[in-house]
């Protein structure tokens, strides 16, 4: 049976009939993907579930990841850091470093396919040695809103090289010469995040975080980083405790290597001392099943972000039929529809609110959640990521 | 994506000047291919920019009432349309915005037609083939089939009284308004018409 009969059980019906037509057409043609680490953040994380669709139904796919020094890495840091809004400081050497790793990646593996896709900022210059043939497409996964115009006007002299560009948000897009396409990103329904869990599966993960049911559980997420808004959610908690009894869970990571990430962390801890009903929990970033026994055991999921890219976090909570509270921002405004698959917030007053009605109102909280998971299973499965890929093969052939 | 947008009404309208048909035809006509499960408060997403994210809701209510289907061609809707923008504007002293919300982000879009191998011979096949399709396919046979294909009435009903002769059923089917409705309630409405017709039969 094929890996892709796997998921009929959980997509919309007539899905992958309808994606095995979409690939008849361009069955055998090779793409690639290329981007910067293999292991750790979103965008490996669609591509380990991504990769074997496409080989699956028929594509001859392949993904590269490209290498780098010390210092290429910094130098990405820092332009992921400008295209984001922060101003960041570049000397031409590091500019030029930039550019010298790019050639040298272009020469370490093929470039040799019908389609590339080249992820993100950090291998974007590999298109000045594309072979002459095939469609180059760049995919950008991070906020360009609000960029660092010195760093976007170095990044898009390399962009407008492509035969396209893919962003995640329409007001994403920019003013650019090439086509620009919206494409969303997705979880995988059948990755260990998100898989059905069995009663004793799930227990046995809780009793090892220490976290023991009864008192409805809010859970948040996210990394200890401002824009993640950790005490907020703290404040929103204690605002509801006086009408509810009930434990939150702070669940993230990264922090050990970030010295943002640790004053945070820090301040979040300080803040909740002395309240044995607030959990913080620091999880490995391969913690695909914790993550997944805490969002099943949450009665409400928050998101309460200040600033998101897409925040996949909420799409995962929504699958597994839960209520989420998220902040007014990047993507979270895509996934919540308010009111019917959850609310999205701006305040921590807006935050303490919503939760305390839904408390309040089991009956709502049933419905929402169906509501977000029926949401999520339209609009967010990788099923419909490979299907919008599939297109965009389809777009050229036309 | 065509990378302009518009932060207020005045903007809104001189965008919708000037943009190609086929975005007008994005923000009017695609949007129940995009909402499949639950659509927001109207069906095009001019109407809905204004009254969510400007909260002008006079304008959302006018611009929502469109009909994209009352027009002969996407050109004579991008008229009315920028003739209702400007009614509305000509009679307010300030300039709506959207000062909390989002700005309204043009985009326009192309349909990939992809042949789906299935065939109906029989008001059966028909109906099991309807009720376990991609819902893209019932866009495809009712939305698009009405406007680029100019098909009045859509695929469905043409198909049923040519092929099947079944004229009631027909005129039942070209009766139901996909515009005030989504694609998963028009597949829900056909197939329980079609188990009518069905029933009946069996009876006879």
């Amino acid at each position: 049976m094929s890996l892709l009969e796997d998921y009929r059980k959980v997509v919309p019906k007539g899905t992958i009939a309808f994606l095995q037509c979409l690939a008849e057409q361009v069955q055998g043609k090779k793409i690639l993907h290329i981007n910067s680490t293999k292991l750790g953040g979103g965008v490996a994380e669609i591509l380990r579930s991504l990769l074997p669709l496409l080989q699956d139904i028929g594509l001859d796919a392949r993904w590269e990841v490209i290498s780098g020094t010390e210092g290429f890495f910094n130098v990405t840091k820092c332009f992921h850091n400008a295209l984001q809004g922060q101003e960041q400081y570049f000397s031409q050497e590091m500019l030029q470093e930039y550019i010298e790793s790019n050639r040298k990646n272009s020469q370490s593996f093929s470039l040799d396919a019908d389609f590339v896709i080249v992820h993100d900022p950090q291998p974007a210059a590999l298109v000045e040695n594309r072979p002459a043939a095939g469609k180059w497409i760049w995919r950008c996964h991070i906020d360009i809103s609000r960029p660092q115009w010195k760093v976007w006007h170095f990044l898009r002299q390399f962009v407008v090289q492509y035969d396209a560009a893919i962003f995640s948000l329409p007001r994403f897009a920019q003013r650019l010469p090439i086509p620009q396409f919206l494409i969303y990103p997705s979880i995988d329904p059948l990755s260990d995040k998100n898989r059905e869990l069995s009663g004793d599966e799930q227990e046995s993960i809780l009793k090892r975080l220490g976290i023991t049911p009864g008192k409805p559980l809010l859970l948040q997420v996210s990394r200890f980083d401002r824009f993640k808004d950790p005490l907020g959610v703290i404040r929103a908690y204690r605002l509801v405790k006086k009408h509810h009894d009930l434990q939150l869970v702070l669940a993230g990571g990264g922090a050990a290597d970030d010295p943002e990430g640790e004053a945070v962390l820090s301040e979040v801890r300080e803040t909740a001392q002395g309240d044995p009903d607030i959990h913080i929990l620091l999880l490995p970033p391969d913690a695909n099943l914790e993550i997944n026994a805490l969002q099943r055991a949450a009665a409400i999921v928050l998101q309460k972000s200040l600033r998101e890219g897409f925040g996949l976090t909420v799409a995962e909570a929504m699958w597994k039929g839960k209520p989420v509270i998220g902040g007014f921002s990047g993507g979270i405004t895509v996934q919540l529809a308010y009111g019917v698959t959850g609310f999205t917030v701006n305040s921590v007053e807006g935050a303490a609110f919503r939760i305390h009605y839904l408390l309040d109102n089991p009956e709502i909280m049933a419905k929402m959640g169906e509501d977000a998971k029926e949401y999520v299973r339209q609009n967010f499965l990788i099923t419909r990521h490979l299907g919008d890929y599939l297109a965009l093969m389809n777009f050229w052939r036309h | 994506m065509l990378g302009r947008s518009a932060r207020d009404e005045q903007q809104l309208v001189e965008a919708i000047e000037e943009v190609p048909l086929a975005s007008i035809y994005y923000h009017t006509h695609s949007f129940f291919l995009r909402h499949k499960y639950i659509a927001g408060p109207y069906p095009n997403d001019f109407a809905t920019w204004a009254a969510i994210q400007v909260r002008d809701r006079v304008l959302g209510e006018k611009l929502g009432v469109l009909d994209p289907y009352d027009f002969e061609n996407l050109e004579s809707l991008r008229v009315e349309i920028v003739t209702i923008i400007e009614e509305h504007l000509s009679q307010l002293q300030i300039i709506p915005r959207a000062i909390f919300g989002e700005p309204f982000h043009f985009m326009q879009s192309r349909i990939i037609k992809v042949p789906t191998g299935l065939e109906a011979h029989t008001l059966t096949e028909f109906r099991e083939i309807l009720a376990s399709i991609d819902a893209s396919v019932i866009y495809y046979h009712t939305f698009e089939a009405m406007h680029r294909l100019g098909r009045k009435k859509g695929d469905f009903p043409i198909w049923v009284e040519e092929q099947l002769g079944l004229s009631a059923l027909a005129q039942k089917i070209s009766h139901l308004d996909p515009y005030m409705s989504s694609l998963e309630a028009i597949r829900h409405r056909i197939i329980k018409l079609c188990d009518e017709v069905l029933e009946k039969e069996a009876w006879e």
